[in-house]
């Protein structure tokens, strides 16, 4: 196609990022940083229960504390926003409702009940903590399995169980194949609830431009789109009157790609009141009532022969998914990714899959880095490693008999997924080699001689990225999240803007964005601004989760930026008086090749849009295109981790030693970004391993409210990381880019998860429960050593 | 209300005085009063270290002390040490190590950081990673940050005599 498209300059190398300066100096805008000086600031009375119903509010002394504005409860926001509920197209399913504020009852602990506006967040504060709230506890939901029993107490008045969402998947013959295989391995598995904790706690703020009544909603999400088009609903406002805006987001890994409550009453009272009001969340209420994630009890067994063929796999997932069905995802995203990604990167023929989410008083689960496939990934590299263990084959072999071969491509999974070409076999392969895994386990070999439990895990996986518009991001949701659109303009002075609908928090995407655009406009880094976190950049939009803006956004902003090349060579063409075939454009000039006839963009746009009679008034082009890119099904990213591990058996504390990844993203549009990526997800699977975990007790309260409770790794529990990228063959997306923001976390659980069953092998202990904390190894291993 | 306190201390070399309420947080005061938004808030419970701040030399929480205890104190924030258009060093090295992703922990491990090569001889990964251990950093794995440090570290030995 294009010579850029060819010979990339600046794809493929590791720019600098364009965010940096603003971030490192200070100058970043996130949305606490936004607050004019005369915003209101609201504060929420949040549930103390798990389930109770709401007898009465008294709001009387809230309502006197001097700069206290107004004490809101759920009535008084009845007319003003309405409910927002998550549908879904798939059968068996359950639809509840985002309420702005809990009516009639609550449903965990953290829910907004009332909310309080006042003059500071001091006040609020103190405001919130003066309102009494009567309350007659209804039953406790807590457990999932007693929640999903059909004479349960049903949580959602809505629905008429707890379950709201029950799938299977069935291919081949799942049980004759089990029945009839040699070998059998199984067991019960738990992954247990996580917190995303993006650093920055989540914050929206509105504003109100009052002559016309339009509405500016600053919020730290991740999906400005689909915010703007359900508060569109819910405030019954149109598209120019909303806008909604991501400014500088301080993280969100999943955590801020819903849509929230808070949102909803920050935007309706900003109306109601006419000026700014805003909110930021503290920490203990954004571990309350963040999504959180992964919540999981997998029943599964895997048959197979005494090659270590792998014939037959079941799993029985019960999803935990707190109080309700989360907006847009819904209550399916979560467990039914576990069950469609369970088979994994194998050649398996038969698969029967059962999967059910049901509803307990917690906070709603959402997506969270890898969604389901950590938990996917997790059962069945165990299986495959209690297969090698019993068949007493190196777990990396029994990997290489069964991962999916490059002539094998594509291929459908049970589940119905369908892989493209990716490179399973050659990250099993790079990881082998960068680790050096034959000298690893003679490592291995000799620290166990020595006494020393040391442990090594090998974890493959698969995901899908970049998904068109063949499937919805989230099984069964009715939103299109397969599109993205890229609005490029060079304007009269020459300087280059590119707008998109994507919402970056973290991953660079103004930098990678800008390395695209260069190459194929021609244009120097320096004249390209990108626009994006915007809801107002683009018609449509959704933002940027499941792994999809350097797929998407990366080739709508390649299709644009070739149109805007092409009207820019035609004007170029006749400016020069010269054939559009002869004119080059590179480092933002233009040029009649082999000559030094040139002109700057500045100087073509100049001529197009500002200057008398250098153009015929029927040809007078336009320097700018919107284009949107669809691919469709999507594209296969994949990797291998190796983790060694080493457990200290006075404290039962597990440390990691090593971490390995190598993983196929296709083409790398900057290396250093994808490298800090796989870092900070393969950190957070880490804590999703060895640390992080979310309790509730059998009452529904939560013990792990802060960030001495719940543990996120510090750098003292992070290894250095090493990382190696396999290009096996670029998939058929524009560019040969696969998304590759979540893979980290997906890998690491399991790998650290076989790294430490491997160091307790002499035990004969297989870790079956994530994370495995020191004291969950003490009790395996008292266990294991009273049987002996 | 409890009765306005005065008070009088140096921020980021310039001298500020205010009327501030007993309660109000060093954080909330630097951001809010001050206008200095780059010390950010993650947790206000004294774990994250994003509100780092140097107090009279020595890295503190904002969060954790109570502006009326930074009366006579001498304060730095983040926007002390240099300008989009003129980083300092050890923003530089930050990002050319591509040490921040998000940003938001950015400037508090800027501030433990510019303590830790002050006091500390960092000469090993074990070390930095210690250093580093108040200050949570949830995008990059610390590996880019622990790359900066060591960068910043092998740096100050070749330029102090
Ligand atoms: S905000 Fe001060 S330590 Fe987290
Ligand atoms: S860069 Fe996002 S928390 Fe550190």
């Amino acid at each position: 196609m294009s010579e850029a498209a060819t010979r990339p300059k600046h794809v493929g190398s590791a720019v600098r990022r364009v965010e940096d300066p603003r971030l490192l100096a200070g100058q970043g805008s996130y949305v606490a940083d936004l607050f004019p000086a005369d915003a209101l600031h609201v504060a929420f009375r949040r549930s103390e229960h798990g389930h109770a119903r709401i007898r009465g509010v008294d709001a009387a002394a809230a309502a006197a504390l001097p700069g206290v504005i107004a004490v809101v409860t759920a009535a008084e926001l009845d007319g003003l926003v309405r409910p927002v509920r998550a549908t879904s197209r798939m059968a068996n399913y359950q639809a509840t409702a985002t309420r702005p504020l809990a009516a009639g009852k609550v449903r965990y602990v953290g829910e907004p009940v009332v909310a309080v506006l006042a003059e500071s967040r001091y006040i609020a504060e103190d405001g919130a903590e003066l309102v009494e709230i009567d309350y007659d506890p209804l039953p406790d939901i807590a457990d999932p399995e007693a929640a999903a029993q059909p004479d349960a107490p049903v949580l959602n008045p809505e629905t008429s169980s707890n379950i709201l969402v029950d799938r299977s998947f069935s291919r081949g013959e799942p049980e004759a194949a089990m029945a009839a295989a040699p070998h059998r391995v199984g067991g019960r598995f738990r992954f247990h609830r996580k917190a995303p904790i993006a650093m920055e706690p989540r914050a929206c703020l509105a504003t109100i431009e009052r002559g016309r009544g339009a509405l500016t909603l600053h919020s730290a999400t991740q999906i400005p789109g689909i915010i703007r088009d359900a508060l569109a609903d819910a405030l019954d406002l149109p598209g120019h009157a909303l806008r909604v805006v991501a400014p500088d987001v301080g993280g969100g890994f999943g955590g801020k790609a819903s849509l929230y409550a808070e949102e909803m009453v920050v935007a309706a009272l900003a109306r109601r009141h006419g000026r700014a009001i805003g909110w930021v969340a503290d920490r203990m209420e954004d571990i309350l009532s963040t999504s959180h994630g992964f919540d999981e009890i997998v029943d599964a067994e895997l048959g197979f022969d005494a090659d270590g063929r792998l014939l037959a796999l079941r799993a029985d997932i019960l999803g935990d998914i707190g109080a309700a069905s989360i907006y847009p995802w819904t209550a399916a995203l979560e467990p039914v990714q576990v069950a469609s990604f369970l088979p994994g990167p194998y050649r398996l023929a038969s698969y029967r899959g059962h999967v059910r989410a049901v509803a307990t008083s917690k906070a709603p689960t959402g997506p969270y880095r890898g969604v389901g496939r950590p938990i996917s990934t997790f059962v069945m590299e165990r299986l495959v490693d209690m297969a090698a263990h019993r068949l007493g084959l190196d777990p990396v072999e029994l990997r290489r008999r069964n991962l999916i071969k490059a002539e094998e491509f594509p291929y459908k999974i049970g589940s119905g997924i369908i892989w493209d070409r990716s490179g399973f076999q050659e990250c099993l392969e790079s990881a082998c080699a960068t680790i050096d895994y034959a000298a690893l386990r003679r490592e291995q070999e000799v620290a166990r001689a020595a006494g020393r439990w040391i442990g090594i895990g090998v974890a493959s996986y698969a995901e899908l990225t970049g998904i068109g518009s063949r499937i919805s991001a989230a099984p069964g949701m009715p939103i299109n999240t397969g599109t993205e659109t890229a609005d490029i303009s060079i304007d009269s002075t020459g300087a280059v803007t590119a707008k998109f609908g994507v919402a970056s928090h973290g991953q660079g995407l103004e930098t990678t964005l800008t390395q695209i655009v260069a190459d194929e406009l021609g244009a120097r880094l320096a004249d390209i601004r990108i626009v994006q976190g915007d809801s107002a950049a683009v018609p449509h939009g959704t933002g940027t989760y499941a792994s999809r803006s350097a797929v998407l956004a990366g080739g709508a902003a390649t299709l644009s930026a070739r149109v805007v090349r092409q009207k820019l060579v035609a004007a170029a063409a006749h400016l020069l008086e010269a054939s559009e075939a002869d004119i080059e454009v590179e480092e933002g000039r233009v040029r009649v090749a082999g000559t030094d006839r040139e002109l700057t963009f500045r100087e073509v746009a100049r001529a197009v849009y500002s200057e008398m009679g250098r153009f015929p008034r029927d040809t007078r082009p336009d320097l700018s295109a919107s284009e949107t890119y669809d691919p469709y099904f999507g594209t296969t990213a994949s990797a291998t981790h190796i983790a060694m591990v080493e457990i200290d058996p006075g404290t039962f504390s597990v440390r990691v030693l090593r971490h390995v990844v190598a993983e196929d993203c296709g083409r790398l549009i900057n290396p250093m970004i994808v490298d800090g990526q796989v870092h900070g997800g393969v950190a957070q699977g880490i804590g999703a391993a060895l640390l992080e975990e979310v309790i509730y007790d059998e009452r529904g309260q939560i013990v792990t409210a802060n960030l001495v409770d719940y543990l996120v790794p510090t750098a003292a529990e992070i290894p250095s990381l090493e990382v190696a990228h396999v290009e096996s063959e670029l998939p058929a997306t524009i560019g040969g880019y696969r998304g590759m923001g979540e893979g980290g976390t997906i890998g690491a659980p399991a790998a650290i998860a076989n790294a430490v069953s491997d160091a307790l092998a002499p035990l004969g202990i297989e870790i079956a429960e994530l994370p495995v904390t020191p004291e969950r190894l003490f009790r395996l291993i008292q266990a294991a050593r009273t049987q002996i | 209300m409890t009765a306005k306190q005065h008070i009088a201390l140096t921020v980021n070399g310039r001298r500020v005085e205010a009327e501030v309420e007993p309660r109000l947080l060093l954080a909330d005061f630097l951001r809010g009063t001050l206008g200095l938004t780059g010390t950010h808030v993650g947790c206000e419970h004294g774990v994250c270290g994003a509100c780092t701040i140097l107090l009279d030399g020595v890295s503190a929480r904002s969060c954790l002390t109570l502006a009326v205890q930074a009366d006579g104190s001498s304060v730095e924030t983040v926007e002390s040490l240099g300008s989009p258009e003129m980083l300092s060093d050890l923003q530089l090295v930050f990002r050319e190590h591509h040490a921040l992703q998000c940003g938001f922990c950015t400037p508090g491990m800027l501030m433990t950081a510019t303590d830790l090569l002050r006091t500390q001889p960092l000469a090993t990964d074990e070390e930095i990673r210690d250093g580093l251990s108040g200050n949570l950093c949830r995008c990059t794995g610390y590996e880019n940050i622990v790359r900066a440090l060591r960068a910043a570290a092998a740096r100050r030995e070749t330029t102090t005599p």
